[in-house]
């Protein structure tokens, strides 16, 4: 062990080691600041090469560490499929989060789910579901359903469980906000017999229309529907892919309720929970397939 | 059969009728031909779903693609009944994942359609599907991005076809099957 106050003999006199210089020795003794101090100089010695290069050198650089742990994907909720009572809202006791940390563990959970009479068929269908980072910017996880289409049982069974759900409870309108809800709410509509009405961005529907706006991180939207498509007294689902922050799908509970239509529930196949939508559908049920974290 | 349309069949009358024509929409001039009032009417839209499950149930189809937006609302039934999957091909940038784009012309300069990378195999298939053929620029786009990937389409979809914009020719020879025409 080095004596750190004491350095050497200079001409007979005992000279004292600087601050510096027991910095540097302690740090010759542990390797990690080694590298700390290499990893520390070295942008500075490239630097020193081309200044100009600096910040892409720092770029490429962090190119060059590991790539981040595998995301987790899905939480799955596993439902006993209640009845549906009006005017209820899903109690978050009564959703069950099933770990999802691997893809390849499909058939434990689908086993799992059967031994506490969750539904089977939700673990495939939550891994058939695609994660894809930084889309449409960074630090977002986007949800994609359209590996879930690919995947014909799959695809299957999202419809089914939302047909054995709604069919035979007096649901004379299903209700789809574009593009993603056009492919889940005409399968659904057509197996319970009833009409499917599309909820469109602005100036995509040819009639006279009513239109609601709702808020995006940045600015509004609107989503529009046409007049006459529904009437007062019908009961309806709202249908889309995924609820995020619910600004979309309380701008469609809003167009309806202004036509006099009654909301028996909201569907989709995702819910971000960290985003809390839920609490924008005020007396409107919720019933997802699958949760997943939003980033 | 030198006309791909289901001429016999009393549904398509019923499906006929449902069709909304909206003069001036988008702009002077054009008849737009509205099906969401099809889609209003249960029997009619599900007459307009099995008529084409019909047809394409026994031809081996492992791929129905829809183009965006109304091509969704008539995709996936018919992909679920016939046991197919469903492709969705859309405008720029909607798509998350890595795809393959194939550009077309408009009126007034381009657009593109998108397709997954991967969504679709060499030697799948395809059924494209829209709700209406007009001039044919976006389903010859279509066809062109699924035989890329050495997809063979067997037909194009439509519920309506306007022929006067003769829409058919610019199909690369695919057949085209129509229930309902406008003139």
């Amino acid at each position: 062990m080095i004596n750190m106050c004491k350095k050497k003999r200079h001409q007979g006199r005992c000279v004292y080691y600087s601050g510096v210089e027991k910095a540097l020795i302690t740090a010759l003794i542990n390797y990690r600041s080694v590298s700390k101090i290499i990893t520390f100089l070295f942008p500075f010695f490239l630097r020193s090469q081309n200044p100009n290069n600096m910040q892409s050198i720092v770029s490429s650089y962090h190119l060059c560490l590991p790539p981040p742990p595998p995301v987790l994907r899905h939480r799955l909720i596993c439902q006993s499929l209640p009845p549906i009572r009006l005017p209820s809202r899903r109690s978050p006791t009564s959703l069950r989060l099933f770990p999802c940390a691997a893809v390849s563990r499909e058939s434990e959970m689908a086993a799992a789910a059967k031994e506490d009479g969750q539904d089977p068929r939700i673990p495939k269908i939550a891994s058939s579901i695609r994660v894809i980072p930084d889309f449409p910017k960074p630090g977002i996880m986007f949800q994609d359903i359209t590996t879930l289409l690919l995947d014909t049982e799959a695809f299957k069974d999202t419809i089914d469980i939302f047909v054995e759900r709604y069919k035979g409870k007096g649901i004379s309108v299903v209700a789809g906000v574009e593009a993603r809800g056009f492919i889940f709410g005409p399968p659904i509509a057509l197996a319970i017999g009833a009409k499917f009405v599309p909820m469109r961005k602005p100036k995509k529907l040819p009639g006279k229309v009513i239109s609601e706006e709702y808020s995006l991180e940045y600015g509004t939207d609107k989503i529009e529907m046409h007049v006459g498509a529904v009437e007062p007294g019908e009961r309806a689902i709202i249908i889309d892919d995924l609820i995020a922050t619910g600004g979309t799908l309380a701008a469609a509970i809003r167009l309806l309720e202004r036509v006099g239509v009654k909301i028996v529930e909201c569907a989709c196949v995702i819910e971000l929970p960290e985003l809390n939508g839920r609490e924008k559908l005020g007396e409107a049920p919720l019933f997802i397939l699958v949760t997943s974290d939003a980033a | 059969m030198s006309r791909n349309k289901q001429e016999e069949d009393p549904r398509i009358n019923g499906i006929k009728t449902k069709i909304r024509v909206v003069p001036d929409f988008p702009k002077k001039g054009i008849m737009f031909q509205d099906i969401t009032t099809v889609l209003l009417d249960p029997k009619a839209f599900k007459d307009t779903i099995d008529l084409f499950v019909e047809r394409y149930r026994d031809k081996n189809i492992s791929v129905v693609a829809g183009i965006e937006a109304r091509g969704f609302l008539f995709g996936p039934p018919i992909a679920l009944a016939i046991g197919a999957k469903f492709v969705p091909l859309r405008k720029p940038k909607k798509l998350p994942g890595e795809t393959i784009f194939e550009e077309y012309e408009l009126e007034y300069g381009n657009d593109r359609l998108e397709m997954h990378v991967g969504a679709v195999e060499a030697g799948d298939r395809a059924l494209v599907v829209d709700d209406l053929i007009a001039t044919g620029g976006t389903l010859c786009a279509a066809i062109n991005l699924l035989e890329r990937v050495g997809a063979e389409v067997v037909e194009c979809a439509c519920v309506i076809e306007l022929p006067e914009l003769k829409g058919r020719q610019r199909l690369k020879g695919k057949p085209l099957c129509m229930l309902v025409e406008y003139r």
